[in-house]
């Protein structure tokens, strides 16, 4: 029959068309989420590697945004076919430890490469996130980031503020964006993005305050959530009423508000430190600042925690294969490869010698504000308090803050209503994640 | 001819005016877009009239600009996205008109228990059993095919239903003249029912095309390699706001890219496409 | 329905003809559904390292959580907004083409546009258009004074993704009241002229009830289109935010599952959706069963 002639050769071509090809050298595949400019960088890394040596190759595939990957490499676990590095942002870091059959620590990993693993040599701040409570490292931090303070240097004129003194505190940063507002300068005073990760995870660390019990959960699965002290209720107060006098612009939950600062909208924004290519590239007259505190809270400011993304390994291959991921990892630890990661992509260094190296070749003088997240991760030893946020479904619990904050924000609950309610939500969704 | 008042004629052409600016006006702002510069579009108000950077973009996101973000060139996700809405549309067509033709001009044992096997499915989209479906996928190892991406598609039974209700209006006396004449069920489906039924095809096709440009949900769960990705699913992973900025300009051309083959197919096959609709809604 | 018919006797050929169709169906209905009730009765981690059957709980947990409750709100309000806007406007525009003389074929060609864009690029451009930090029209109604945040105002979020959806609809449902209104004898029209019926008097005693058959398919089908296709408009235009305003029943199951990878309870939304979608269908074969939803 001929249609089914027709069907029948159609299969044939479907057959053909996915069938993908053999190589050789033993293939490392690398999923990641990175788009633009740091998505050339991770292919200018994955060609200098492949050249480098002639053992491995990795191949690098960008599969969307942060959760999109994570959910493409869960995917690929359960049919068994996963890929041998993912790139998983901090958020997931939960998911990917509570799965431990489904992973490869980092640190067996790259002591299978014959070089002894060496902790000391990596930023401890950034090592002790990415790592069980009992000191293994799990994963291989790649770009992390803090958050910072970005200010538009020409508004401020404008607004008749000193436009080479950022504000350092909660209080000046919340008067200098009246005053913005109020000179008519702009619009908007203040906007941030990723209220949940930089006005809880961040802000707690920042000025000392609990997040969640168990260490803010590196030291268990069952956490409860204590973000509805006091300190945490006077910074949501203070934005909800900002946001009613219109002076605080919301942009969306993860960067969009980034947007509002590079159109001139909003005078001063709090954003991932990873932001700041498209803040130099929009050519705009920015300065930086730490990220503000509250000088009346007992502590602060203590020090921020990472932020970004790091590489997993994922369970289910061959020795083989892995000895290249350790080849790769080793790789990618070189101080000049990491000096130049950090130069070019505004994301930390790894290695304490690349930040050293970094210091010395005169950089931080020419680009003052790229050594301020080093210096805030950096500034103090961790408290309790300090270490970095992991839940087994921080994604789940940042939509529930999410959502509660835009009924704040909204005008329709108060910043105690929206927190007692993120509490009281994020605790069920919490307790039920983790009995699943 | 009924009479109507200038007013009321009047009445229907600012009614039609203003249908017509709310109908193709976001299209047009998106191709409007399309020629302007980043920086333009991203301080507002952007203007009404196509800026000056026309060439630019399209010759930027042509040759490079669109694989620098989504990882492959924009000819391969054209390629694909036809792939599937031709591949659904023709594959639904064939399969649902065997089916209704088994179903209306023959008799046999479990005919009724095959009919509702087959419309129960009939207004269950796949987005309602996308994760056991996608599961099922995972199973089969069709995640990344062009097999996975389109055959599940046309597990519905729209077209066949179109289909019986087609046959059902062709008068009895048709199918026993052709038996009369020794005609056996082949030559009677490829003598007589296809040609009479050219025009609902024609308009299936229209339909089912569309269908399948159009998919989302699906190709973004089934494919994870680049090089499988259709050209709606790469809009999507263009706009990103992590860390790195949307370049709006890029992704406005890759909108018109993207709207343009099903819109060329719905208004140049618009004759049968309207025929056969209405014919089919008799 | 089937009056007995002239057939072919064959006792091989319509099982082979009916193969593919019931091949697919199977493998990809069946088997799928089959395994929906089956997770649905799982409590399982994202890895799929630990299961653990139990029973009813994840429909138990479903149905008493507020959240569900909430979408099945928003997916009334959502879907009978837009079958409204997008059916009143497709009857009025196709009433109004109707009175051309000349250039309908002109009007036709503009009018069927949306129905070739796919919903997540229909809810990409009224983003583009309507989003606070750069849409023009948003800057537009700021500069006027006017509040406009889709981002925290859940109204006019809701307002944004019914009119994308509506948008994309009105093709559609344009074609087939044109069709319809084609259909009715210009005899009955003239009649009631003679008679002295006023344009407006006219449409609301002859054209209107006549169109009712056209009108009640398009509404089962305008119905399934919210309730179904719209998932990549508001996937596009709002994620299902702010709070939980926009979040529809089939963004739910996708959320519950992709995002939080809670598959147990993903599949307990998927059967029942399945359940009344399944409802649905039987209600359309008795009352409708000659119309036909396309797609």
């Amino acid at each position: 029959m001929r249609f089914q002639g027709l069907a029948a050769s159609a299969a044939v071509t479907f057959t053909l068309l996915s069938t993908t090809s053999a190589f050789a050298v033993t293939e490392i595949s690398w999923w990641h989420a990175m788009t633009g400019a740091n998505n050339e960088v991770v292919e200018t890394l994955s060609r200098e590697f492949n050249e480098s040596q002639s053992d491995y190759k990795v191949v690098p595939v960008f599969k969307g945004t942060y959760p999109d990957t994570l959910n493409a490499g869960i995917a690929a676990f359960r049919a068994k076919q996963p890929p041998h590095i993912i790139q998983v942002f901090d958020v997931g870091t939960g998911v990917m430890m509570g799965a431990e059959a489904a992973i490869k620590p980092v640190a067996d990993i790259l002591s299978m490469g014959g070089t002894a693993f060496d902790k000391s040599q990596y930023l401890p701040g950034i090592v002790a996130y990415y790592s069980k409570p009992d000191g293994t490292m799990l994963s291989f931090p790649y770009n992390s980031s803090s958050p910072i303070l970005y200010y538009n240097k020409d508004l401020f004129q404008k607004a008749g503020l000193d436009p080479e003194t950022p504000p350092k505190t909660w209080p000046e940063v919340f008067d200098a964006a009246r005053k913005v507002k109020a000179s008519g300068a702009s619009n908007c005073g203040y906007t941030s993005t990723w209220l949940t990760w930089i006005g809880l995870e961040n802000f707690a660390a920042w000025n000392n305050q609990q997040y969640g019990t168990k260490q803010n959960g590196l030291g268990g699965l069952d956490v409860e959530l204590t973000i509805n002290t006091p300190v945490f209720v006077k910074h949501f107060q203070n934005i909800a009423d900002l946001a009613k006098e219109n002076v605080f612009r919301y942009g969306g939950r993860t960067s969009e508000a980034k947007q509002l600062f590079l159109s001139g909208e909003c005078a001063i924004m709090t954003e991932s430190s990873g932001g700041l290519g498209d803040v130099v590239k929009s050519g705009m007259n920015y300065g930086l600042g730490q990220l503000p505190y509250y000088p009346d809270v007992e502590g602060a400011p203590q020090n921020t925690t990472p932020g970004g993304a790091s590489l997993w390994v994922m369970a289910g291959h061959d020795e083989e294969e892995y000895e290249g991921v350790a080849a790769f990892f080793s790789f990618l630890s070189q101080t000049k490869i990491q000096q130049r990661l950090h130069e070019v992509s505004g994301y930390l260094p790894v290695t304490l010698a690349a930040y050293e190296a970094t210091k010395k070749s005169g950089f931080y003088d020419k680009n003052p504000g790229r050594e301020i997240p080093i210096r805030q991760m950096m500034g103090k030893e961790p408290t309790d308090n300090s270490r970095g946020v992991r839940l087994i479904n921080l994604p789940a619990v940042r939509d529930i803050q999410n959502e509660e904050f835009e009924k704040m924000l909204a005008g329709e609950q108060t910043a105690q209503q929206a927190l007692d309610n993120a509490v009281k939500r994020g605790n069920a969704a919490i307790e039920q994640a983790v009995n699943r | 001819m009924i009479e109507r008042s200038f007013g009321s004629r009047l009445f229907a052409y600012a009614v039609l005016a203003a249908a017509i600016l709310i109908v193709v006006f976001p299209i047009y702002y998106t191709l409007v877009a399309s020629t302007h510069s980043l920086t333009t579009i991203l301080r507002p108000p952007l203007p009404l009239t196509p800026g000056p950077n026309f060439w630019e973009n399209y010759s930027t996101a042509l040759f490079g600009g669109i694989g620098r973000i989504g990882g492959v060139g924009v000819e391969r996700l054209l390629f694909n996205t036809f792939v599937m809405a031709m591949a659904i549309a023709l594959g639904k067509i064939v399969i649902s008109i065997l089916s209704a033709y088994a179903i209306v001009f023959f008799r046999f044992p479990f005919r009724m228990v095959f009919f509702w096997l087959i419309f129960i499915t009939l207004m269950l989209p796949v987005e309602v059993r996308i994760l056991p479906t996608y599961k099922v996928m995972v199973d089969l190892g069709l995640i990344d095919t062009y097999t996975g991406l389109t055959l599940p598609l046309m597990a519905s039974a729209t077209a066949t239903l179109l289909f019986r209700q087609f046959f059902m209006t062709i008068p009895g006396e048709l199918v026993e003249a052709a038996r009369l004449d020794g005609a056996g069920p082949w030559r009677f489906f490829k003598d007589i029912l296809l040609p009479l039924s050219r025009t609902n095809i024609a308009a299936l096709f229209v339909i089912l095309f569309i269908y399948g440009w159009t998919q989302y949900l699906w190709p973004l769960l089934m494919t994870n390699r680049n090089d499988m990705g259709t050209v709606v699913i790469a809009l999507r992973k263009m706009i990103s706001f992590a860390d790195a900025d949307t370049q709006w300009h890029l992704v406005m051309v890759t909108c018109v890219l993207a709207i343009l083959p099903p819109v060329l197919v719905v208004v140049l096959m618009q004759r049968w496409f309207v025929k056969g609709l209405v014919e089919s809604e008799k | 329905m089937a009056r007995p018919r002239v057939t072919f006797p064959n006792r091989i050929l319509p099982y082979l003809l009916l193969a593919p169709q019931v091949a697919i169906t199977l493998v990809f209905f069946y088997w799928p559904a089959s395994q929906a009730l089956y997770t649905s009765t799982l409590r399982e981690d994202a890895f799929g390292l630990a299961q653990e059957f139990v029973g009813l709980d994840n429909f138990r947990r479903v149905l008493g959580d507020p959240n569900y409750i909430n979408s099945l709100q928003v997916t009334g309000i959502f879907s009978v907004f837009t079958v409204a806007v997008a059916l009143g406007l497709g009857l009025l525009f196709a009433v109004m083409a109707e009175k051309l003389v000349r250039g309908r074929g002109f009007v036709r060609t503009l009018m069927i546009w949306p129905y070739a864009v796919a919903p997540a690029i229909a809810g990409m451009l009224w983003l583009f258009m309507f989003n606070p930090a750069m849409g023009s029209f948003a800057y537009m109604a700021r500069t006027a004074g006017y509040n406009w945040d889709p981002l925290l105002n859940g109204s006019q979020a809701m307002i944004l993704v019914i009119a994308a959806a509506a948008w994309k609809q009105i093709s559609y449902n344009f074609l087939f009241f044109v069709a319809g209104l084609q259909a009715i004898p210009k005899s009955l029209i003239e009649a009631a002229a003679i008679d002295g019926a006023g344009e407006t008097k006219r449409f609301w005693t002859i054209i209107f009830p006549l169109l009712a058959p056209t009108t009640f398919f398009l509404l089962v089908v305008n119905t399934v289109y919210a309730f179904f296709d719209t998932f990549g408009i508001i996937h596009a235009v709002t994620g299902g935010g702010p709070g939980k305003a926009t979040e529809t029943l089939v963004y739910k199951v996708y959320n519950d599952g992709f995002v939080n990878l809670n598959f147990g309870q993903s599949a307990a939304q998927s059967v029942i959706l399945m359940v009344i979608v399944i409802a649905l269908t039987a209600i359309q074969f008795r009352y409708v069963e000659r119309k036909v939803h396309y797609g």
